[in-house]
């Protein structure tokens, strides 16, 4: 594997995640049909979050979550960029990634209940859905245990000459761990096609990004690697999208890696029963002004792409799939106890 | 059936070149493999391999979590990929890799996903201190999903390395430094000679099934790769006494061959398990607890460790002669044995 000297494009300035930005990705130009796919996928999984989250509080679903309210734009707009031929690696908070890849409300629901309907089988939970029958590996909840991993699918990519990528997606925190150099640094010197997508939704838990990090931005640190880094509003899934398409079209064209930095919030705890007293008030109401959904409604009406009632029955209808997915997921059998025996080798 | 000679490392670089022939998805990852004029790893396993698979030698930096990723990747999509470290020691830095993803990825999909890849490890206390030193087989025979090889000759090297890649699952084998008969710069002192008859036809071992490398009727020795040659070197000792050990090479460690074990136990009704790495929560103590639950009838005398003390390896050669067990030591505890009934 030859290892071509590349120069670090600069970093550009990024919008502060909490204010709006000065300018939006324009709409013309986009299917109104696909634009609204993309509302009601981010829909999808605002309803789905919140559904669960309320499962949770009466008590009535098993383990621990830990949700993406608030992110829906980042992992909508990075799927929506991706092929079904292309795949992901997930983190702790992956039920918006899995459902932005296609993997159905009823699967994902049944894991989180444990059920033999789950995409795993009951066998791995909140913190572990995936299937990869959609493009999704198993999601890895060992912060950054996910990224040398999508170098390793993408080295495979490489080397059977498939015109496929592979992103993974992180947390802030995740830049900060060892690994995020160990596989950075690989797929940047083999060039392979892989998409860096760290979601900086500005906490690592309940510890503030400027308190764990000297440099500005995270997408600073493609530098230090020769390739492109890019800070975008995360909450603009336009801007994802179009973000995420050109570090696909760069990588498909054998140019290597991106580090994408999208900037956004977490407008729900970091798990189950975190108030967020850690957020300032005025930040929370900022960043709830400026959540994706809503967002990307107003621009939606505004270029008359739908009107209320288009959106209002979007949500509708998701709301059914998710009551229907609950209802089903609840009815569903459970393991036998001994089918935690299953499983372990071919 | 014509055979030749070969090394331990000579047996696992032709064994690596003959997957790599029949099935275009393996691949090796490492470090420092693959350069013309280069090592060929760190004890010349692949020395040469460049120069029929340069393009699938995947020569990664140092970043060892990285490389077992990588691999682990690649096996997700299709390839049979072989990772090596340089160390088994340096698995530690591997450890969220190997331990948290590539050992649990199948069984957390709900056994959609399979994970055909094989890491490969040197042991041994070789004069290096402590931290190139370690039998690092007691830190993952507890981790479910990943078999665990450890072979002692030649034929066996090449025989469970060609089982590893074509099982489909997670393998990780621990080679000894003392035993690879690596040449050259590379070459160990105070090596054991480890080389066997390998036919020129195709062949496996099984994994899990152990083998017995001598035949007794007094008491049973259980030993793997260097402590095996000495196992055999002291029943040589004892029969000279008067005394029959009957030397059990497990070969793998993950499934463990405990029909084996039982059927010579129940035969000596007594047990000696020798080990180089600390006795403490070693694989002694795994035989030696399942042994007391299953075969309390058969045993005449207490299971007998041999086995490291509780340190980290040291350097002087006269502290690490009397850390690693030797025949004398092996000798004697089946000696005492004997005098207990």
């Amino acid at each position: 594997m030859k290892t071509p000297a590349k120069k670090g494009a600069a970093a550009k300035k990024p919008a502060p995640a909490a204010k709006k930005p000065a300018g939006e990705a324009p709409l013309r130009g986009y299917d109104p049909k696909w634009l609204t796919r993309l509302y009601h996928d981010m829909v999808l999984i605002r309803e789905f979050e919140d559904r669960v989250k309320y499962l949770f509080l009466q008590g009535i679903m098993p383990g621990t979550i830990h949700q993406y309210q608030g992110q829906e734009a980042c992992a909508v707009g990075v799927c929506a960029a991706l092929g079904p031929e292309d795949v992901i690696t997930s983190t702790h908070r992956p039920h918006g990634h899995a459902l932005a890849k296609g993997i159905t409300a009823d699967a994902v629901m049944a894991e989180l209940f444990g059920k033999v309907t789950g995409c795993c089988k009951g066998k791995g939970g909140s913190m572990h859905i995936g299937d990869l029958a959609k493009g999704m590996v198993p999601a890895v909840a060992i912060v950054g245990g996910g990224l040398p991993i999508a170098a390793g699918m993408a080295l495979s990519f490489k080397m059977s000459r498939e015109k496929r990528v592979a992103a993974a997606f992180m947390g802030d925190g995740a830049t900060n761990e060892g690994i995020f150099h160990e596989a950075v640094n690989m797929a940047s010197i083999w060039d392979l096609p892989v998409l860096y997508v760290v979601e900086n939704n500005l906490y690592g838990a309940s510890t503030h990004v400027s308190l764990v990090m000297k440099v500005p931005h995270i997408a600073d640190r493609a530098a230090a690697y020769g390739i492109p880094g890019k800070t975008v509003d995360g909450n603009d899934v336009i801007a994802v999208y179009e973000a995420a398409r050109e570090a696909r079209e760069r990588a498909l064209l054998g140019k290597g890696p991106t580090l994408l930095e999208l900037l956004t919030y977490r407008i729900t705890g970091h798990s189950r029963r975190d108030p967020c007293l850690y957020q300032p008030e005025e930040e929370r109401k900022r960043a709830l002004a400026n959540e994706p959904i809503g967002r990307f409604g107003r621009r939606l009406l505004a270029a008359g792409v739908t009107d209320q009632k288009g959106l209002d029955a979007i949500r509708g209808g998701v709301k059914a799939e998710v009551e229907r997915a609950v209802e089903k997921a609840m009815a569903d059998p459970q393991p036998k106890p001994e089918d935690a025996l299953e499983d372990m080798f071919v | 059936m014509t055979t030749r000679r070969l090394s331990i490392v000579e047996a696992l670089r032709e064994g690596i070149a003959e997957e790599m022939r029949r099935d275009p998805r393996v691949i090796l990852i490492g470090e420092d493999i693959g350069i013309p004029g280069g090592w060929g790893g760190a004890f010349t396993v692949t020395l040469g391999l460049e120069k029929e698979f340069a393009d699938r030698m995947v020569n990664t930096p140092i970043a060892e979590a990285g490389l077992m990723g990588l691999a682990l990747g690649a096996a997700l999509m299709g390839k049979r990929p072989i990772a090596d470290v340089q160390y088994s020691d340096f698995l530690f830095c591997a450890m969220d890799q190997v331990a948290n993803q590539v050992a649990k990825m199948r069984y957390m999909s709900g056994g959609k996903l399979t994970v055909p890849m094989v890491m490969r490890a040197p042991v041994g206390v070789t004069g290096r201190g402590a931290q190139h030193a370690q039998m690092m087989e007691t830190f993952f025979v507890p981790l479910p999903g990943i078999k665990i090889l450890v072979p002692a000759t030649a034929y066996d090297a090449k025989g469970l390395l060609k089982s590893a890649v074509r099982d489909g699952n997670p393998v990780l084998i621990f080679e000894h430094k003392l035993l690879y008969g690596s040449k050259g710069a590379r070459a160990e002192s105070g090596t054991v000679d480890a080389s066997s008859d390998i036919p020129d036809e195709d062949y496996t071992v099984p994994i899990g099934k152990g083998i017995v490398r001598r035949e007794g009727t007094d008491v049973t020795i259980i030993a793997t790769l260097l402590m095996m040659h000495r196992a055999v070197e002291a029943a040589a000792l004892l029969e000279a006494e008067g005394i029959s050990a009957e030397v059990i090479d497990p070969r793998s460690l993950v499934p463990f061959d405990w029909d084996l074990v039982k059927g010579s136990v129940a035969k000596t009704n007594r047990v000696v398990i020798v080990e180089e790495s600390p006795k403490r929560g070693g694989i002694g103590s795994e035989i030696a607890a399942t042994l007391a639950e299953e075969m309390i009838d058969f045993l005449v005398a207490p299971v007998k460790r041999v086995a490291a003390p509780n340190t980290p390896a040291p350097f002087s050669p006269p502290m690490e002669k009397f850390y690693i067990p030797d025949v004398a030591r092996i000798a004697a505890a089946a000696r005492e044995l004997m005098d207990i009934s």
